[in-house]
């Protein structure tokens, strides 16, 4: 077993982290960053359509703006002060990624170029507006190019392929994280001042999602179980344009160029659920529209899809009859989708400048996770507790400025605010702060716990009982829920615990790059994940955001404008045997409503 | 219908595997619009989980899964059953040491990749209205095609220069240093151009083409390169790089 010592410990390479990277070694701080992949491989790379910030570049714009339709996007679940961060920083943190060199497409006159967004309006609901700041359709791959790229230039010590499962808590504090090295097998105690997890999200909890096979859940589930809670795991956003079948994701960019859905019988149907804007709704409204359309019959072919149309043929005759003046050509969408059009093509056989993307929601985004302030701090309680020497930002914290729903566009401005933040809070922190002393035997339990997963001669291979997992969370757990569905998935769910802790099957016994073991202790952090999101769900006994129950199908902001932060009490933490706490003390922060009435709670349309 | 695959493998690890050798395996039930990733996962769930392979995305983004199919570099989660049959040769991709199966040690190729200079240099003060630096759409074009690398070594391990001499940069460390060098904005661009000018850099390329149908993301690099050469040359980057039009090389 090695020790490293760096004054900033990064766990995780994408948006979130190499900006904090980025910051705290630009601000004197030791930085070390520690990831399961190669930087470049990170999920940051796939966001396509674009990162919202009020630069008004194209039409009048505000951060007031951008802050109400986040908190109204997120069904008044968002923490208003968060919020307020998110879109007043978005600004300078997207001038700044230019400055980096990020290649933004341009408008006539050489600034960044910007397109419509669902959700995203002008003057607190209005009317759509341009807000998305993007390069082609790819532009989360240029912001994790770009600040990967910084990174080198800034000598930031990278450790690629160290796969972070365990954090360190001692007297109080977070002291470090323990990693394995992919190509050795070796453990690595990685001893900090300052430790951020950056380490995503969980996606494949579900079995149709838009996620890499690389997004299970560590960060959250190491954290979990070492006491400290989650928030708001019930909130997990199904976007509702994946391709059919396989979860690829579609952007809402294609919606933002004037793309519309289609049902079976060829209607356009979001103009019944939004009148207003229509297909540029928030997610979790078009998501159920499109479950409503299917279970009315009006799939496509009497399936479980609708399309989604960008010919210009289609587009061209919706944007006449809204009075619209612009036009688009097969070329438009051409250059500004290019890689959608290479996925239709490339998977589906279908090319969308002729003919209709068949789609179905895709499990997306977790708007829940490790709770944090506005400084990405690890908060532990309802009185926003911190713990010192520990981190999170991105999608793996909770912060909450997604609330019940995030935004498009909000996650990449998620990335790098706070991201941003937290690297400039930890530079802060470690020049005052000594080290903390390791624990005794640091690597102890994880130790113990992957040589039982090594020599694991059981009967249940780790691919089958992912699958039962996902299955039985899309139908219990997904867009729509209900008790009884709930509580069915929640027990298969502790089954497959029982036996991934005492029948789990593994053929490679090997130390060196042994991903049949990881793949197994991602599955145990999915499990985690899985059964705590299904427990939070049954216990918001209202609809909100992406929760949506059909036996309590009202938004209930006398009980329910509060967190949920679950938390667990067991001896040991790979113990599967003990009981979870609940707490929903947490109010959500109305801080801009108390100045401005527009904030208030009141009914979301579109 | 059921695929056939003839896996190259590698296990430092295991006596009597520790040398390259060549394993078989059949997987059933098979669809023709199933992609190449989704049925190596299924020989590593359902039949053995010792099978190493890297991956992420799975859908041609993320730049893990670069191996040879049927003797061609490609991204496994690229390439479907309807695109190579259902007999697929799965081989690691070439020129860099094999780690354990289809894992190869990408260190030598990061290091290519960060000799070259990859980000951006511009010391001039911000605009004093603290806002972006302007750039025309025409100019921004100019290195579109060379921002879309996924760094999957594809194109590098196709390339027989490289196989021959590993002390090469590369196409991917060069489509990288041409995305900086035709960037209005940036001003490293001279420095760029003479560590490429060096006797391992650009001239190394032959123009053998490999490395342009090898590009899962469709990057013309051997125009790329063909542009920095230009450059060195000319000692000026105006003028030289245009953007692209359709490309016409086969893949085969």
């Amino acid at each position: 077993m090695k020790t490293h010592q760096y004054e900033v410990v990064v766990v995780g390479a994408g948006g979130a982290g190499l900006m904090a990277a980025l910051y705290a070694s630009k601000r004197g701080a030791k930085v070390a960053v520690v990831s399961k992949l190669y930087p470049t491989r990170s999920h940051t790379g796939t966001a396509q359509g674009g990162i919202g910030a009020a630069l008004g570049n194209l039409e009048e714009d505000s951060p007031l703006w951008h802050a109400y339709d986040t908190v109204k996007g997120g069904d008044y679940l968002a923490d208003q002060n968060a919020a307020k961060v998110l879109a007043e920083e978005a600004i300078d943190a997207v001038i700044e990624l230019e400055h980096m060199g990020l290649p933004f497409d341009r408008t006539d006159d050489g600034r960044i170029s910007q397109r419509r967004f669902g959700g995203h309006t002008s003057n607190f609901g209005e009317k759509p507006v341009r807000r998305a700041c993007h390069a082609a359709d790819r532009t989360g791959h240029m912001i994790l190019q770009t600040l990967y790229q910084q990174c080198i230039k800034q000598q930031v010590k990278f450790f690629d392929e160290f796969h972070t499962i365990d954090v360190l808590v001692n007297n109080g504090r977070c002291v470090g994280s323990i990693a394995v090295d992919l190509a050795t097998g070796e453990l690595h105690v990685f001893h900090a001042k300052a430790t951020m997890f950056a380490t995503g999200g969980w996606g494949r909890v579900w079995s149709v999602t838009s996620n890499a096979h690389s997004l299970t859940g560590d960060g959250a589930a190491v954290t979990f179980r070492r006491g400290i809670p989650l928030q708001d795991l019930e909130f997990f956003q199904f976007h509702p344009t994946g391709i059919y079948k396989m979860g690829i994701l579609i952007t809402e960019g294609v919606r933002g160029e004037g793309g519309v859905l289609i049902n079976g019988k060829g209607e356009r149907f979001m103009e019944k659920y939004a009148p207003k804007i229509k297909d540029l709704a928030s997610r979790d409204v078009i998501s159920r529209s499109i479950y409503m359309e299917i279970r009315n019959g009006n799939g496509v072919k009497g399936k479980d899809y609708v399309y989604l149309d960008v010919t210009p043929n289609t587009v061209n005759r919706y944007l006449a009859e809204a009075g619209e003046s612009r036009r688009i050509t097969g070329e438009d969408v051409e250059k500004k989708l290019p890689d959608i059009l290479d996925f239709c093509r490339t998977y589906l056989g279908v090319d969308p400048v002729k003919e209709p993307m068949p789609i179905q929601p895709t499990a997306h985004y977790a708007m829940g996770g490790i709770p944090t302030n506005v400084d990405a701090e690890v908060v532990t309680d309802e009185h926003w507790t911190v713990l010192p020497g520990m981190y999170a930002a991105g999608e793996v914290a909770c912060v909450s400025c997604h609330g019940a729903n995030r935004l498009g566009t909000n996650s990449l401005v998620d990335l790098v605010v706070f991201g941003r933040r937290g690297g400039m809070k930890m530079a802060e922190y470690v020049k005052g702060a000594d080290w903390g002393a390791l624990p005794a035997n640091p690597a102890g339990e994880i130790e113990a716990e992957i040589q039982r997963i090594r020599n694991s001669k059981g009967k249940s291979r780790p691919g089958e009982m992912r699958a039962t997992m996902q299955r039985v969370m899309m139908e219990g757990v997904g867009v729509f829920r209900e008790q009884k569905a709930m509580q069915e998935s929640l027990d298969c769910v502790r089954q497959l615990k029982e036996q991934y802790a005492n029948d789990l099957h593994i053929d490679d016994t090997g130390m060196k790059f042994n991903t049949d073991v990881l793949e197994a202790w991602e599955l145990g952090n999915l499990l985690e994940l899985a059964e705590t999101t299904a427990i939070s769900a049954i216990n918001r006994t209202e609809s909100r955001g992406g929760h949506s129950r059909e036996d309590y199908n009202e938004r209930d902001d006398e009980n329910w404008l509060v967190h949920t932060l679950i938390s667990r009490n067991h001896a040991t933490p790979y113990a599967i045997d003990g009981t979870y706490n609940l707490n929903t003390e947490k109010k959500v922060d109305m801080s801009l409503a108390a100045e401005d009435e527009r904030f208030k709670p009141k009914v979301r349309t579109y | 219908m059921d695929v056939t695959f003839r896996i190259r493998r590698f296990n430092p690890e295991v006596p009597g595997k520790n040398k390259p050798y060549w394993q078989e395996f059949t997987v059933k039930n098979v669809e023709e619009t199933d992609r190449v990733l989704e049925l190596l996962h299924r020989v590593k769930w359902e039949q053995d989980g010792t099978l190493t392979l890297r991956r992420a995305c799975a859908h041609g983004v993320c730049g893990s899964d670069a191996m040879r199919i049927n003797g061609v570099n490609k991204l496994a989660c690229k390439v479907l059953v309807r695109d190579v049959g259902t007999k697929i040769q799965i081989e690691p991709i070439l020129g860099l040491p094999v780690l354990k199966d289809l894992v190869v040690d990408m260190e030598p190729f990061f290091d290519h990749y960060r000799s070259v200079m990859p980000f951006f240099v511009n010391d001039t003060p911000v605009p004093a209205d603290g806002r972006e630096r302007r750039q025309t759409q025409e100019d921004r074009e100019k290195f579109d095609d060379t921002t879309k690398c996924i760094l999957c070594a594809a194109c590098t391990t196709s390339c027989p220069s490289f196989w021959a001499n590993g002390h090469y940069v590369g196409p991917a460390a060069i489509v990288q240093a041409h995305r900086f060098i035709f960037d209005t904005r940036d001003e490293g661009w001279k420095e760029r151009l003479e560590i490429l000018g060096e006797p391992n850099g650009v001239w190394r390329c032959r123009t053998i083409f490999n490395c342009t149908p090898a590009c899962p993301r469709e990057i013309q690099v051997t125009k790329a390169i063909g542009e920095v050469k230009l450059a060195i040359q000319q000692r000026k980057r105006e003028g030289i790089a245009t953007p692209v039009g359709p490309i016409a090389v086969g893949n085969g």
